[in-house]
């Protein structure tokens, strides 16, 4: 009874507080899970485990994990008016217990490079100075590298990478489906050629270090990439890699060339490796991996058959369509088997675009590299994000995965971008 | 006292939430409407709202229980099917990315068709009938 009393007098002021110092610097517990159903609720290889370090900390898109194993997530959505948070488990207990928000901007981009941490809008990228610990020396004066980037609503985001030559890569994803004279709409010509090819669908390259870069100083180092959200320079090979999200609504647009069981499945998302001046052909082509081959867009007098872009890149991996690859992550720590060295994690969203099948692609998947070539198919490394068996729509999955880091200690770090879930996934087998 | 007046509320609810037995009766055409709608909105509109209506969540709009398809505003719905729509805007406290197709080739009856088909099903109960004449009267004020 006394007990009873005491937790209705002390919780609510304790809820109370935790609202109030959540964004002070002071320790709460804020974002602390408490739905960890066991393992993160993930599936996993035999060895592989998983918790929740966090929950609930709003739209989480990318994140980046310091070498003190710190965590800045990256909102697309504020959380009392900040878009960026820095979680930290002072105590190690394997609870991020504290938390500290900045950066009065929505985005997706977050990286850490050099003693500095980098975040995007979805129109600007910024950068922040971070001291011996990692931690954001002036949260409320970042510099400003980049600005005036197209945002048209569709596509906005802007993923960023770093190479190790003081250069940031931009995705710039297009503003439209398949570059068609009116978005989306049936008849409606792909415009040729597609003019928004000059200042989106393709990676800008930008340097580090100087501030208001716009499309003026800055390199189109890659184009006919319709949606990149997953980029990572991928160390081993010193070179970019990216995955792309691949047009929708084949059968929507094309009855009469597709069906809605092919166009689910069609086309391939895709896994490029680029260099300078690279065209992966979007909106002229797509890929098709059960054809394996580029085929002319519908839009440009394509029939579902026909070959095209003969000067444009082949993609190293392809993945059924419409599952949204929103993070790429080559794996570079030592904590995991040795086969997962060099290879890539892949965040899938999940899909939307394949009504009336069910949707697909709520899931992290693996692929085994060497010497920068995938060795071997795809396979799913954590799956479960969802929460059920079977999606019929995407407002069903309680988790949808967005973003992935690796930690110092060779773990890797997943956000979910629904409820701001983060995961952390551990080898503990032998 | 007190229990009283809750005593009278509860009654009072009992009263509002008393299932009513009334004949609603959709009208045999809009019925036949109604079913034909559903074959426009297969192929032209289910790949982004969903079968169930429910859109994508900071995609594409639900339709089902959206205020805006629900309300009387028929030629503000009408417009939209036509005319598609590309605007940045916030639909029932969301903001969504995709734009919405334009389908000016689709004939005067299958839009009535289709907006009689979500205005009318999952939730929506919607109070008026669209009728190929007014989707004409809008398409003709577009042009």
């Amino acid at each position: 009874m006394m007990m009873k009393k005491l937790v209705r007098m002390v919780l609510p002021a304790v809820l109370f507080a935790q609202v109030v110092t959540a964004h002070d610097g002071k320790p709460n517990t804020y974002f602390n899970p408490n739905t960890d159903p066991g393992n993160g609720g993930l599936t996993l290889p035999a060895g592989f485990v998983a918790s929740r370090i966090a929950e609930n900390t709003g739209r989480a898109r990318h994140i980046a994990v310091t070498p003190a194993g710190d965590i800045y997530i990256k909102l697309e959505r504020l959380v009392n008016g900040k878009g960026i948070y820095l979680l930290r488990d002072k105590n190690k207990d394997g609870i991020f217990e504290e938390s500290q928000g900045f950066g009065d901007y929505i985005g997706t981009g977050i990286a850490i490079k050099d003693g500095y941490l980098y975040a995007s809008s979805n129109t600007d990228v910024y950068r922040y100075k971070l001291d011996a610990q990692y931690h954001v020396l002036h949260p409320d004066q970042p510099e400003k590298i980049v600005t005036g980037l197209l945002d048209k609503r569709q596509h906005a985001s802007k993923s960023i990478a770093l190479d190790n030559a003081g250069n940031i890569y931009v995705n710039i994803g297009a503003p439209s489906n398949s570059c068609q004279e009116v978005d989306r709409t049936k008849g409606s010509k792909g415009m040729m050629p597609c003019p928004i090819l000059d200042s989106a669908g393709g990676i800008w390259q930008f340097k580090t270090d100087k501030l208001n870069q716009t499309y003026a100083n800055g390199l189109r180092y890659a184009t006919g990439l319709r949606n990149v959200v997953g980029l990572d320079w991928n160390q081993a090979q010193n070179q970019l890699y990216v995955t792309m999200h691949g047009r929708d609504m084949l059968y929507t647009l094309y009855p009469e060339m597709f069906d809605s069981t092919v166009s689910a499945e069609l086309p391939s998302e895709t896994m490029y490796a680029i260099k300078q001046g690279d065209d992966a052909g979007w909106p002229y082509v797509y890929y098709d991996h059960l054809q394996k081959k580029k085929i002319l867009s519908p839009e440009y007098g394509g029939d579902g058959k026909k070959a095209g872009g003969e000067k444009a890149i082949d993609p190293i991996m392809a993945f059924p369509g419409h599952m949204a690859p929103n993070a790429l992550l080559f794996y570079t720590g030592n904590s995991f088997p040795a086969r997962y060295k060099n290879g890539a994690f892949i965040a899938f969203h999940g899909s939307w675009n394949r009504s009336p099948l069910p949707q697909e692609g709520y899931y992290v998947v693996f692929v085994p590299f060497e010497n920068g070539k995938p060795t071997g198919q795809w396979e799913v490394f954590a799956n479960g994000f969802a929460g059920a068996p079977v999606i019929k729509n995407p407002r069903d999955a309680q988790q949808r995965p967005c973003g992935l880091a690796q930690g110092p200690d060779g773990s890797l770090y997943v956000s979910d971008d629904v409820k701001g879930t983060i995961y952390r996934i551990s080898y503990n087998g032998k | 006292m007190r229990l009283f007046i809750y005593l009278l509320g509860g009654l009072a609810m009992a009263t509002a939430f008393k299932p009513v037995k009334k004949n609603i009766q959709v009208p045999a055409t809009l019925k036949a409407s109604i079913e034909r709608g559903k074959t426009v909105y297969v192929q032209r509109c289910m790949a982004c709202h969903q079968a169930d209506g429910g859109g994508v969540p900071r995609m594409n709009p639900p339709l089902d229980r959206a205020t805006a398809v629900v309300a009387n505003d028929k030629a503000k719905l009408i417009r939209i099917v036509i005319k598609g729509m590309t605007d940045r805007v916030e639909i029932d406290g969301e903001m969504y990315d995709n734009n919405m197709s334009a389908n000016p080739d689709l004939t005067d009856t299958q839009i009535a068709d289709v907006l009689n088909y979500v205005r009318n099903n999952w939730s929506n109960k919607a109070k008026a009938v669209v009728t190929a004449a007014e989707v004409k009267a809008v398409r003709a004020k577009l042009k």
